[in-house]
């Protein structure tokens, strides 16, 4: 496969859509899924693959879409937050207060929904590895950490109320 | 958002990624190779690499090989810091290679990308490094297979159009004792301050460290002095800073000072995982 | 009660959780031009000459504009700013010029061949170099910067503000000090780190209305800076606020939003959308403020404070934008929430080369608390008192003043002595404060207390319109932003209460139209219930008056004879005797059909009382209304070996007064603890010797990660105000203020030395066991 041109077509598969854009090779998944689709669930934060708030599943596993082309999606299967429709992951945010701000929750919960498909019974380092990949500035992360566990089933220490 | 534009090509086997260099070269394209791409899509996007055009490796099977041969485990270049944090047939692989940036990252950064990315610290080298791996090289002569420590100082040494395709390591080093750390300033997520890791075969620590000066290395001359066992830990440890194959970094994220005090301690830690209690 | 001390979800969770809340740049439109900054690679430099002149050539690119044509001087309290620089940079980052594309890739490729030529000037590295006599002048003529009046300034300096306390008087108060303790302190400029960079756009359409959207937290302020700045009639003006992804002070400047108009006016008034990149949001918009500080107290030998003080040399940097106001907020509260008498404070300002700082949560309290808390344990120390004790022994009391002289009730200062003992149980500080685990690892307590006044405009206030739907439900029209504290969700409890109702028949939309929403002053200073929830109480009895009139006439009994409840208005001795809401909103209809009353349109506004300014040469004045207070605790495990620490656990215990939502409320007290230590263990800008940020990015800059938090526990005293809906008190910054100080308290009992920097590495604490100074 070569492309020589600058825009070129591509035929991508989001949230179960085929869906054909004309997009710059230069434009990272982030870039197509924001402007070619109004996907804009996935959060520019850092376009450095630092934040995570640009999350999306390749696949079943989570990737930050701002370090990967829009062209190196081709054939995969893509899933945003768009592509959710009250997942378990989706209600134990809500319930858990999980979110201030709510510019950093679709990642996590892209990067929540790719673990808990991986590790249905993740323990904490494993449940730490993953969500380490992303950065929340409002919570103190223990509402994370619930939502998680809520999911998991697991018991979380209860507060002093 | 990345502001120059660049042609993307995908071959499918080496020959032809090698005549896409090539072609794109003479053609004044300024050709990459691209693996993971984490860096070169960061990188571009800052202008701090400017490229014509990527020659994405990912789609040539070659590079996706992960098993034994006869005597060798291979791993293609294109397998990702998660995969192999995954696979644990090479456990010290695994481990170093599993803290490089964060997990989210790792599922896209490849070995390859690492080892042959332009920052400093291609931890994932490391181990490649202790186990006197080989790497199977493409170029425009072909397929050629060399001892890693031939084409890795300080940083990947190949001809411009010569990329990595394959790690071999001898089946035996996998199981061998080792040791394993990084160090960081504080952050569960960030650069080292060091990388150490070290083997023992035969009674024979090996040592490879990352973050401590500007490259990663493997050096002759500390094995030597940490290996000579009528000397009391301490010192070992004191002459082996001495004899560092460059300045120790000294930047913001720690002084050179600091680093020496944290490198000492490992070297110490690392004496007690593998040695145990044994003067 | 219906709705008072429930933990409601809130009513921006579906969106959230489901990606189709919109922040600003998700609303970028096809018509959309792009816009890109070139900044300066200098901290201090001449510029020399701009070269557009390659860039212009690129297809796409519509305008260049450069300080040329954005010279005008911005500044909310004295008017030093550029929009774009003219002749000289004074910060890393500083914007030099903004080019206009079809694309933001053209935008950017045009950027990068804008050639700058400059000459370095010699850098201004700290407040306390600015304030030294030879340092080099950041502002030469800031003698003729137009400014406001309550702002002090000093023409021929570094110094862009003075506030002096003086209370008391000292030689008495240290004549009466048995012992002594003096402190300094000291760190850089740090960042919010909203996850959501600054993001605006800007339309003038061609009428010559002017459309703004910004993720601010002020939208109200941009309408009357383009007024002053411009001349631009306010009614032709709109500004859009969405839903704001982080603020935390940082989105309370007006910076972008300038640059964007002038931008759209340069392409005939088309949109221009202009939108921070991550590095670009760290330094070239305005940063949390860097401190110098020098702190003495005395008390006697019982403990009883008699004397402090202390100097401020705030890290302003090249612009005074809010930094101005934050060095005059932590002279009025300069001793922290401790009784003293004699007490003398010189809070500072300083310009450095230095990006600009502006509001961050707190305030400049957890800034000046570090300085205040770490020097009661010096004096704690010396006195061989428990931490805890002097600190419950000197906790402000109603009856007492403040460093301004603000005589003191229950009301306006709550009760910190109850939140310290509660603190103390929390954190188990009876255990021990230092708890040697193993040869090598050290678990130790540090405890710090915290008060917070607001500071804000004399006249600062809030509005809210209640409005009907013909079902009987309610729609409520107020000017807090959503910045993610959940205040919209809370105001509308509130309604609900006053009127009766369940809140889930409240509704309030997220986004803020600043032509058809009231104002609210700014979304800042925790004076967002405070204010706004006086404006909606008042909105609602509005509402119910207009109800009940109506309701008056249909059931013929004077109106004095009706109450309301769940949804609708009953004769007070015939409870069976009732109409819907929904039966009179719109006016009610007898059976014949006529109809008397009509739309009912609740109206309601909130204006702070009693705020005077501080008087220039003792301070003394009224800075805000009350004082929310507390006391925090953290507890550490600290390996003697490498010097590494981790953080186990940490405790706030704050005078709420009445709990609205319980559960948001805990949230934003956790929120604000999380950051504090975020701030005080790993943030703040590191800077090259030419004053060049090293740090621009979140791969490092680091802030705290999922698991790298200790566990949170969160209490309530409750003090209820007199003054609020309900009883409620501002909370949202507070829970940061502390924690700096808990932890280097914390940090130091466990090294065994004083750690008085931040932010607090290994690598610190090793330099000060070492022997260096810190």
């Amino acid at each position: 496969m070569s492309m020589k041109y600058n825009r070129i077509p591509v035929t991508l598969k989001v949230n179960r859509q085929t869906k054909n854009a004309d997009i710059r090779t230069a434009d990272t998944l982030l870039d197509v899924l924001r402007e070619n689709f109004g996907l804009t669930g996935s959060k520019p934060g850092c376009l450095n693959g630092d934040c995570g708030s640009c999350t999306v599943l390749i696949d079943g596993c989570p990737m930050k879409s701002c370090i990967m082309l829009g062209l190196e999606a081709a054939g995969r299967e893509i899933v945003t937050v768009e592509g959710l429709r009250g997942s378990p992951v989706q209600r134990a945010f809500i319930e858990n207060n999980a979110f201030q701000c709510g510019y950093c929750t679709p990642g996590f919960i892209m990067n929540i929904e790719g673990l808990i498909r991986k590790h249905p019974d993740a323990d904490d380092a494993v449940i730490e590895e993953w969500l380490q990949s992303n950065i929340c500035r409002c919570t103190s992360y223990q509402e994370i950490k619930a939502a998680v566990y809520a999911v998991l089933g697991k018991e979380t220490r209860e507060d002093h109320k | 958002m990345i502001g120059f534009d660049f042609e993307y090509y995908r071959p499918k086997t080496l020959a032809e990624a090698v005549n896409f260099y090539h072609m794109l070269k003479e053609r004044g394209k300024r050709p990459v190779y691209y693996s993971g791409g984490t860096e070169l899509i960061t990188m571009a996007r800052l202008n701090q690499v400017i490229f014509g055009s990527v020659i994405d490796i990912k789609g040539i099977p070659d590079t996706w090989i992960y098993g034994y041969s006869e005597q060798d485990l291979i791993i293609g270049s294109s397998i990702s810091l998660t995969d192999l944090e995954e696979d644990r047939d090479f456990p010290l692989l695994s481990q170093t290679a599993g803290r490089v940036a964060d997990r989210t990252s790792r599922n896209k950064i490849t070995i390859g990308g690492n080892i042959c990315g332009k920052i400093i610290y291609r931890e994932a080298v490391l181990p490649f490094l202790l186990a006197d791996s080989r790497v199977l090289i493409a170029g425009r002569n072909g397929s050629r297979i060399v001892p890693i420590s031939n084409i890795f100082e300080q940083e990947v040494q190949l001809a411009e159009d010569e990329w990595i395709v394959q790690f071999l390591t001898d089946r035996s080093i996998l199981s061998l004792p080792f040791f394993t750390v990084k160090k960081r300033k504080l952050d569960v997520i960030d650069y080292p301050l060091l990388t150490l890791a070290a083997i023992k075969k035969d009674e024979h620590i090996r040592v490879a460290v990352s973050g401590l000066c500007a490259f990663p290395f493997r050096s002759e001359a500390i094995e030597t002095i940490l290996n000579n066992r009528s000397m009391p830990k301490e010192l070992r440890i004191k002459e082996a800073v001495d004899r560092l194959p460059a300045p120790v970094l000294n930047d913001w994220i720690a002084s050179a000072e600091y680093r020496r005090f944290v490198f000492q301690n490992t070297l110490m830690e690392m004496f007690t995982a593998l040695e145990g209690d044994e003067k | 009660m219906y709705n008072i001390g429930r933990s409601m979800i809130r009513k921006d969770a579906i969106e959230k959780v489901t990606g189709t809340a919109k922040y600003t740049a998700d609303l970028i439109t096809a018509d959309s031009l792009h816009a890109k900054l070139v900044t300066s690679p200098f901290a201090h430099a001449l510029v020399k000459k701009i070269d557009i002149s390659a860039a212009s050539r690129i297809t796409g690119v519509q305008a260049i504009l450069t300080g040329k044509e954005a010279h005008t001087l911005t500044g909310e309290q004295i008017k030093d700013r550029p929009i774009l620089a003219v002749d000289r940079v004074r910060y890393n980052g500083e914007p030099v010029a903004v080019v206009i594309a079809d694309t933001l890739a053209i935008a950017k490729r045009a950027a990068d061949l804008i050639k700058v030529s400059y000459t370095p000037l010699p850098v201004v590295h700290s407040p306390s170099q600015a304030y030294q006599e030879d340092a080099p002048l950041v502002h030469e003529n800031l003698g003729q910067y137009e400014k406001i009046a309550d702002v002090y300034p000093i023409p021929g300096t570094n110094i862009c503000n003075v506030t002096k306390i003086r209370k008391g008087n000292m030689e008495q108060g240290w004549n009466a000090s048995a012992v002594t303790a003096e402190t300094k302190i000291s760190f850089p400029p740090s960042d919010h780190c909203a996850i959501e960079t600054r993001s605006v756009s800007a339309e003038v359409l061609p009428d010559g209305h002017i459309i703004i959207y910004s993720s601010s937290q002020v939208p109200f302020t941009i309408k009357k800076l383009f007024n002053n700045i411009f001349g631009i009639d306010q009614g032709r003006m709109t500004v859009h606020t969405p839903l704001v992804g982080g603020a935390y002070g940082g989105k309370s400047a007006v910076q972008l939003e300038f640059i964007a108009y002038l931008a759209s006016r340069a392409v005939g008034g088309q949109k221009v959308q202009l939108t921070n990149s991550r590095e670009e949001d760290f330094i070239t918009s305005p940063v949390h403020i860097g401190l110098d500080a020098w702190v003495k107290l005395g008390a006697d030998k019982n403990g009883i404070l008699q004397a402090a003080e202390m100097i401020f040399l705030f890290d302003g940097g090249a612009y005074s934008d809010k930094a101005v106001d934050m060095s005059r907020a932590a002279a009025t509260n300069c001793t922290g929430p401790y009784h003293i008498d004699n007490v003398r404070c010189d809070s500072l300002c300083l310009y450095t080369n230095h990006p600009y700082a502006t509001s961050f949560r707190g305030f400049s309290h957890p800034e000046l608390t570090l300085a205040i808390e770490r020097t009661l344990e010096v004096l704690a120390e010396k006195l061989a008192m428990d931490p805890v004790e002097l600190r419950g022994k000197n906790a402000i009391r109603p009856g007492n003043t403040s460093p301004t002289q603000v005589v003191l009730n229950e009301s306006k200062i709550g009760n910190t002595r109850k939140c310290i003992e509660r603190v103390a149980e929390l954190i188990d500080w009876d255990e021990g404060d230092r708890i040697e685990v193993s040869p090598h690892v050290i678990r130790a307590k540090g405890i710090s207390c915290f008060w917070k006044n607001s500071n804000i405009d004399t006249n600062a206030g809030s509005g809210a319109i209640l409005t009907f739907n013909a079902d009987g439900t309610v729609n409520l029209n107020c000017g807090v932003i959503e910045i993610g504290t959940g205040s919209r969700s809370v105001l509308a409890q509130i309604a609900a209460e006053r009127l009766k109702i369940d809140a889930q028949q409240v509704f309030i939309k997220m986004d803020i139209d600043t032509s058809v929403t009231p104002e609210h002053w700014k979304t800042v200073a925790s004076r967002g219930l405070w204010m706004a929830g006086r404006a909606v109480l008042a909105a609602c009895d509005d509402a119910v008056c207009q109800l009940k009139d109506t309701a008056s006439q249909a059931l013929r009994v004077p109106r004095e004879d009706l109450d309301i409840s769940g949804g609708y208005v009953f004769v007070k001795n015939e409870p069976k005797r009732r109409l819907a809401f929904k039966e009179l909103a719109y006016g009610y209809v007898y059976p014949n059909g006529n109809a008397v009353g009509g739309q009912v349109i609740g109206r309601g506004y909130y204006t702070l009382t009693g705020m005077t300014f501080l008087d220039p040469e003792t301070g003394k004045g009224v800075p805000g209304p009350d004082w929310t207070v507390g006391a925090q605790a953290v507890e550490v495990e600290w390996n003697a070996c490498d010097f590494t620490y981790r953080i186990l656990r940490a405790a706030t215990v704050i005078d709420a007064g009445t709990i609205i939502n319980p559960e948001l409320a805990r949230g934003q007290v956790r929120g604000g603890m999380h950051m504090g230590l975020s701030f005080a263990s790993r943030e703040g800008f590191v800077f090259d010797k030419n004053g060049v940020v090293l740090n621009n990015q979140f791969r490092t800059y680091k802030v705290l990660r999922y698991g790298e938090n200790p566990h949170y526990t969160v209490d309530f005293v409750v003090t209820p105000s007199r003054e609020t809906a309900y009883g409620l008190r501002g909370i949202g910054e507070h829970a940061v203020i502390g924690m700096p100080a808990a932890l280097a308290n914390s940090l130091s009992r466990a090294a065994g030395v004083p750690l008085n920097q931040l932010p607090l590495t290994p690598e610190l604490i090793w330099r000060a066991k070492s022997g260096d100074q810190v």
